[in-house]
């Protein structure tokens, strides 16, 4: 697959409305150290732009975000000394889930296909949620002997229940777009080629309305829900660690990259 | 509308006096610190006009509360580097520049502090000199000295132990790292955290508040709180003691007790 551009994010703004675009389609947008970064830096400018009233967070290619790229750089240096899983949470994936939730602008997730591990986490952070009928969120952590993150852990459970949760975290399940919306947590299913333009339609409305009023409810939810947001992304970080430094995580990135099934022993 | 009035023309801080109700002759004063290109860094000059501007209010019988302010971005970001960088022990020793913040300990009229943005290191220590805090949900604490590789100078490991007690103290002034409004409400180091659009408001209505009573009850009950941090228990069970029985020699004794068993109002005069 061919990149369409040379940048792995790209950003615009038309009417109100800031849209980030996740590019890196050839690894289905998955994050490296750089897309993290450059996620972070294009959140903050759009919190501080004055003439972006709504934002739109979607992928190109045929993927949203597979979350983490196992097969990027960082993580194999990672592997290679004493992984820290935590310390490269708390500086990549957690400021982005803080700022999606702490910006006072209305975030829509417009997902145009798989999102799984911390790209489902991060789908799920956002305010709204569009998807296309092809659509799958996996919460992928567990098999490779990992813990969800990125906020997963306390914010799939608000929104879908624990028992619902806990389940599709452990079985590393599908979920998909129709379960989605039946659970509530879907805004629209559309077909693919009205992705964007529905996104965008809602975004210029939200931003045409009562801006301050839309940030104040956003500010009440966010008290009301997610008032603990940052010390529970530091303990899913702390959790992180300790699973990082597992042999089951070892294993199960090994046995990732040799595309063979891992052999687990708990420890 | 409450009434406003700009008493003097200062360079580095913005002074009003807000009248608490209209007619009362009854006054809050209101002291901003207004270097915004500087995040309000608090240098010579500023430390200088703002202990003028208290030590005016302090002198000025309408007014009975203070509010110190900053701006949503910053109370305070700290002390101005710039200004001491190159000094020695000696130089810095000699022009004892801290001889003027002390001059904010001896303001006798309750002061509160309105918080929001950045109070770190003097802005920190400079909050910790009033009487009561009111954040915004975006003010952020700290003393990162040790960063920069000083301590604090003005009171910070003093006025900060006191307010989270010693090994809170020590994270924060050893790691320097900074507190959310949050942590430090939960910490006991401010009084009350609200939205960033209120805390002004909320700052100006605790001090309308104590504006509302006699003033010479809050000044000598100031004086005998801050007595609790020096010296023994005995000492300033002593002082209290003393504080309270000059209060009979008041007008506002004679006339907050009458009203009491008259079930009415008091009106306080301030004598």
């Amino acid at each position: 697959m061919s990149q369409i551009n040379d940048k792995i994010l790209l950003t615009e703004k038309k009417n109100g409305v800031g849209i980030i675009t996740l590019n890196r389609p050839d690894k289905l947008n998955s994050f490296n150290d750089e897309l993290s970064f450059q996620l972070q830096d294009a959140l903050k400018e759009m919190e501080k732009d004055k003439e972006v009233k709504a934002i739109i967070l979607t992928g190109s290619g045929r993927g949203f975000c597979a979350g983490q790229d196992l097969q990027s750089r960082s993580i194999a240096q990672e592997m290679g000394q004493k992984p820290s899983l935590g310390d490269s949470i708390r500086r990549r994936y957690n400021p982005i889930v803080t700022k999606l939730r702490r910006m006072e602008k209305p975030i829509i997730a417009a997902v145009n296909g798989v999102a799984a591990g911390a790209g489902a986490s991060l789908a799920f952070a956002c305010d709204f949620r569009i998807i296309t009928d092809k659509v799958a969120f996996i919460q992928s952590f567990t098999k490779v002997g990992l813990i969800p993150d990125s906020g997963a852990t306390f914010i799939l459970p608000r929104l879908i229940g624990a028992t619902k949760a806990f389940d599709l975290m452990l079985s590393a399940d599908k979920l998909t777009a129709q379960e989605a919306f039946d659970l509530g947590v879907i805004n629209k299913v559309v077909d693919e080629a009205d992705l964007m333009t529905t996104a965008t339609a809602l975004a210029e409305r939200l931003a045409q309305g009562p801006t301050k009023a839309f940030a104040l409810t956003k500010r009440a939810i966010n008290k009301a829900i997610f008032d603990d947001l940052e010390e529970l992304l530091e303990y899913e970080a702390t959790l992180q660690e300790i699973a990082g430094r597992s042999e089951d995580f070892e294993e199960g990135v090994k046995a990732f990259v040799e595309k063979r099934p891992p052999q687990y022993k708990g420890k | 509308m409450r009434m406003t009035t700009t008493t003097m023309t200062y360079t580095n801080i913005l002074v009003e006096k807000q009248e608490t109700s209209p007619g009362s002759g009854i006054y809050i004063g209101l002291v901003a610190l207004n270097r915004p290109s500087a995040l309000n860094a608090l240098n010579n000059h500023l430390m200088q006009e703002l202990v003028e501007a208290m030590q005016a209010f302090d002198k000025d019988d309408t007014v009975r509360a203070i509010v110190l302010s900053g701006s949503e971005r910053a109370f305070a970001a700290g002390a101005d580097i710039k200004e001491m960088a190159d000094e020695t022990t000696v130089s810095i020793m000699s022009k004892d520049n801290f001889a003027t913040w002390d001059r904010v300990k001896a303001v006798k009229k309750p002061i509160v502090a309105a918080v929001s943005g950045f109070a770190l290191g003097g802005g920190c220590e400079l909050m910790m000199m009033c009487d009561m805090i009111v954040a915004s949900e975006t003010a952020q604490f700290g003393q990162p000295e040790v960063n920069i590789g000083v301590i604090p100078g003005a009171g910070g490991t003093q006025r900060l132990t006191h307010a989270l007690g010693k090994y809170k103290a020590m994270e924060i002034i050893l790691t320097g790292r900074p507190m959310t409004a949050n942590e430090a409400l939960q910490a006991g180091l401010v009084n009350k955290v609200v939205p960033v659009e209120l805390y002004l408001e909320e700052a100006k209505n605790l001090a309308i508040q104590i504006a509302s009573k006699s003033p010479v009850a809050t000044q000598l009950a100031k004086e005998a709180i801050l007595k609790a941090f020096d010296g023994s228990l005995d000492d300033g069970l002593r002082f209290e003691r003393k504080n309270f029985y000059m209060l009979f020699s008041s007008e506002d004794q004679k006339e907050g007790m009458k009203a009491f068993m008259e079930k009415r109002k008091a009106k306080f005069v301030g004598r």
